[in-house]
């Protein structure tokens, strides 16, 4: 298992090396033996699941935390970073998930924050920059206005910039840390693009994915972490996803996508014309009993304004939504959850969770009223609510009174499903349901799912990971802006008729 | 349907989780509400030994009859503040309150009457806000800031400089009398009742739980099918009902009805209200450290007053109070998170923690 990386790119000199990297805070340790090899011309893949160390590897790469033993050399010399300047002074850039812009500052500004360019005159040489700016951004092939700013850009040309920055500071080791969480299948394939000339040029790319597709269309290695250590590095033309799963979990993973035959039952959630102008027009499904339907599109194709619009935490203009055949009033969660609609949204820090409430806090907020007596909730009743839905949902905390915000990805995920989960929803609605989250987490996520189609509930499914619409879906809807284009059955649906139905005509647009 | 069979956790067996992570003494003792109750004791200890004859029950019955308007009103502004909004209005709506009984009053209405729209005239500065904040959600600060000003214009544009003083000697005492033998109002045995119904409430109730969540995430209030408009419409409707309350207590405690009666008094509730741990940001704080954090604003009161300082300096030491008591959780976080990035623990040990936990399977 510990093969050591032999073959793979023979020639390539090390850009960097790291060796026995250990980190503790306190008693407990982050990170036991950090193994890492990049090579210059290289797409480096880091895989793991969450807390298995890698954010801590690369924090201590970026400078962000020094390390307790081991070394770290940068072409053949060593290095010891103290702080985020020294490492990117040797030259190593770090491209975030989500990157961190000053919002009123220009695009040409972030670039250069720092180390803006001054003319003889002691000012701020700004025809320079921008003549720069623009550039890099020619260079990258992408049309980003250098002079607007930065607030309210796309998170995938944040990360444009970013990778700008790198390159002006002539970065010759750059680590990207789950970029592609939020973007669209056209940004990430344009940011693959990029990355690819960035290989070409000869810099050490570091890529860090729970998507196992992506991997293997833009890495060449891949280094598997697991519970705070090194597992092995291998050539990707020499494994398998199955492997690396094993090597992830440290077991087998039967199925990504748990289906089984499903009965499907009477019409629960019947969702008739319903418009939001300039938003979404005239949609029209049902959901029936014992079924995942499956909702795909590019983001901004208008699926979780739908969803809101049904669960009532939108308004919307007109047509009808009926659950089970009664009519769900308007803009009126408080309904909608009454009848029997559950929701679990996209954004579970904002949207699903009180990161400050303790689990069981959280886990019982929507059933609220119900868990009251005479009025009055008590703090056991909650906990006996929580301890029944965190234990079935495997959720890994220590206490019930821990704030939520604490928790990694998925366990937060798994507290948001535990809070309707306790409402026992007739229709549920997941929003992204494994955004971010890691691949043992997803695959309890999608068994959680089938469990509940197979005990007779409904659910609408909103993706962006096409293989997880595919591998879970008994229909597929597609929406293009604000529309429906397609209904496949599981059968028909595959990666060209979705992404056809999601992109056909003039939609596409780099 | 909720007898889901769940294949994850039928796999990988159950799991238990602890009530609380920390132990009962370090939820109580160190807790902000704690360290209030500790400054009552100490600060009425240091007092009661320094200051002769400051320990009679004469002291604790006016501490308390004045601790009383400040008390109610901070009640519903707790509420108000922990789902994330402020009401500075209270003061002028108990103003309001009072010059209407008056002035009604003085017209020739019954008292009972005269009482009766007071109370409504506090609800209407409620509804006023109520509006304004949760419906057209325009920000509190600013719109309490202007009801307190246009209330307090209102009630001395219909006495001007008049005092109205003749009230009925019953109610009179009623308002100023003691449990017989002892210098324990009467007018406590209401104020301990308000004290648990709004305990009871924001702890205890799914409406508490929303009031919490509106002040700590508002949009995951509204996915959770919280009606937020509703909820902080509720809040400011009870703040004007205490407050009109308040308004007609005042006037019999004091038997006067003037056009500036309870102005500033807002400075003390809301003092009271932070002192007590309650967050100005929204989502936290606790009835038990508000009750303590307004004792603690009497008790400074009328010890200085016992010193014969003038009020001038009362407001300078309620003020300066309300600064620190804002200031020192700032404080205090800021201090534990320099602390916490030099020892460069910021986000990770929750997920290191985890790790270690899968280490242990």
């Amino acid at each position: 298992m510990f093969n050591e990386e032999s073959t793979s790119s023979p020639g390539m000199a090390i850009a960097l090396e790291m060796t026995g990297v250990t980190k503790s805070f306190g008693a407990v340790v982050a990170l036991r033996d950090g193994e890492l090899r990049l090579r210059y011309h290289s797409v480096h893949a880091l895989m793991g699941e969450n807390g298995a160390g890698k954010s801590t590897l690369v924090k201590i790469i970026a400078g962000l935390y020094l390390p307790d033993a081991g070394t770290l050399s940068l072409a053949g010399n060593p290095v010891s970073f103290k702080t985020t300047a020294d490492a990117k002074a040797a030259g190593v850039a770090v491209v975030y998930q989500e990157p961190t812009m000053l919002p009123h500052l220009s695009v040409t500004e972030n670039i250069f924050m720092g180390r803006l360019p001054t003319s003889r005159s002691g000012n701020v040489d700004r025809k320079r920059m921008r003549r720069e700016a623009r550039a890099l951004f020619d260079r990258l092939g992408v049309h980003i206005d250098p002079d607007r700013i930065a607030d309210g850009l796309s998170i995938a040309d944040q990360q444009i910039i970013e990778i700008a920055k790198a390159i002006s500071m002539d970065a010759r080791v750059l680590i990207m840390d789950e970029p592609t969480a939020a973007l669209s299948p056209e940004e990430v394939r344009r940011l693959f693009a990029i990355t690819r000339s960035l290989r070409d040029e000869g810099r050490a790319i570091l890529f860090i994915s729970h998507r196992f597709e992506e991997v293997w269309d833009l890495c060449d290695t891949v280094t598997v972490m697991r519970d705070g250590a090194y597992v092995s590095t291998s050539p990707l033309a020499e494994t398998t996803e199955r492997d690396v799963v094993r090597q992830m979990v440290g077991r087998d993973v039967d199925s990504l996508y748990p289906r089984g035959e499903r009965t499907h039952g009477n019409t629960l959630l019947k969702v008739h014309e319903l418009t939001s102008l300039g938003v979404f027009h005239d949609i029209d499904f049902e959901v029936r009993a014992g079924e995942i339907v499956g909702l795909a599109g590019l983001v901004g194709a208008g699926r979780s304004e739908v969803a809101r619009a049904i669960f009532g935490v939108d308004r919307y203009d007109s047509g009808t939504v009926e659950l089970d055949g009664t009519p769900v009033r308007r803009h009126d969660p408080l309904h909608a959850m009454g009848l029997g609609l559950g929701f679990v949204p996209e954004d579970r820090r904002h949207q699903g969770l009180i990161l400050e409430f303790g689990l069981s806090r959280n886990a019982a907020l929507a059933v609220r009223r119900m868990l009251a007596r005479l009025g009055i909730i008590t703090d056991s009743r909650e906990n006996s609510l929580a301890r029944t839905w965190l234990s079935r949902l495997q959720v890994k905390a220590r206490a019930l009174d821990t704030p939520a915000g604490t928790l990694s990805g998925g366990n937060q995920q798994k507290i948001v499903l535990a809070k309707w989960l306790a409402a026992s929803p007739r229709v549920l609605i997941v929003d992204e349901p494994t955004r971010g989250i890691d691949v043992g987490t997803k695959a309890e996520v999608h068994q959680i799912l089938a469990d509940l189609t197979h005990a007779g509930m409904g659910i609408l499914m909103i993706s962006s990971d096409l293989p997880e619409v595919l591998g879970m879906a008994d229909r597929v809807l597609v929406m293009r802006e604000g529309r429906i284009t397609a209904e496949l059955s599981h059968e028909d649906a595959d990666a060209e008729s979705v992404m056809y139905a999601a992109t056909h005509s003039e939609a596409v647009k780099a | 349907m909720t007898e889901v069979a769940f294949t994850a956790s039928a796999t990988s067996g159950t799991r238990t989780y602890l009530t609380h992570a920390l132990p009962l003494w370090r939820r109580t003792l160190l807790t902000h509400e704690a360290m209030i109750i500790l400054s009552v004791v100490v600060v009425s200890i240091i007092a009661a030994a320094s200051i002769p004859r400051f320990a009679t029950p004469l002291t604790l019955s006016y501490l308390l009859l004045d601790v009383t308007p400040i008390l109610l009103c901070a009640l519903p502004v707790t509420l108000i503040l922990v789902s994330g909004e402020i009401d500075l209005s209270v003061a002028s709506a108990v103003g309001f309150s009072n010059v209407v009984i008056g002035w009604l009053f003085a017209e020739g209405v019954p008292i009972q009457g005269a009482i009766l729209a007071g109370v409504l005239s506090g609800l209407l500065v409620g509804l006023v806000n109520g509006f304004l904040v949760a419906v057209l959600q325009l920000p509190s600060l600013a719109v309490t800031i202007g009801t307190l000003a246009l209330f307090r214009g209102i009630s001395i544009g219909i006495l001007g400089t008049d005092s109205i003083t003749n009230f009925p000697v019953e109610l009179k005492s009623l308002a100023n009398a003691n449990v017989p033998g002892t210098g324990f109002p009467l007018v406590m045995f209401a104020v301990l009742v308000a004290i648990v119904l709004f305990a009871v409430m924001l702890h205890f109730t799914p409406f508490g739980r929303s009031v919490y969540a509106t002040g700590q995430g508002i949009d995951t209030a509204r996915f959770s099918g919280v009606r937020t408009v509703r909820v902080k419409f509720t809040l400011f409707l009870l703040s004007g009902l205490l407050a009109g309350l308040v308004g007609a207590y005042y006037t019999f405690r004091y038997g006067s009805a003037r056009g500036d009666n309870a102005a500033g008094l807002e400075l003390a509730v809301i003092a009271g209200v932070v002192l007590g741990g309650v967050s100005i940001f929204g989502g936290r704080g606790r009835i038990v450290g508000v009750v303590a954090g307004v004792l603690l604003i009497g008790l400074v009161q009328s010890v200085l007053r016992f010193m014969n300082y003038s009020s001038d300096v009362i407001n300078i030491a309620v003020g300066g109070l309300l600064v620190v008591s804002v200031a020192v959780p700032l404080a205090f976080t800021a201090i534990t998170q320099t602390v916490a990035h030099a020892r460069r623990k910021t986000s990770t040990p929750m997920r290191a923690e985890e790790s270690q936990h899968r280490k242990g399977k």
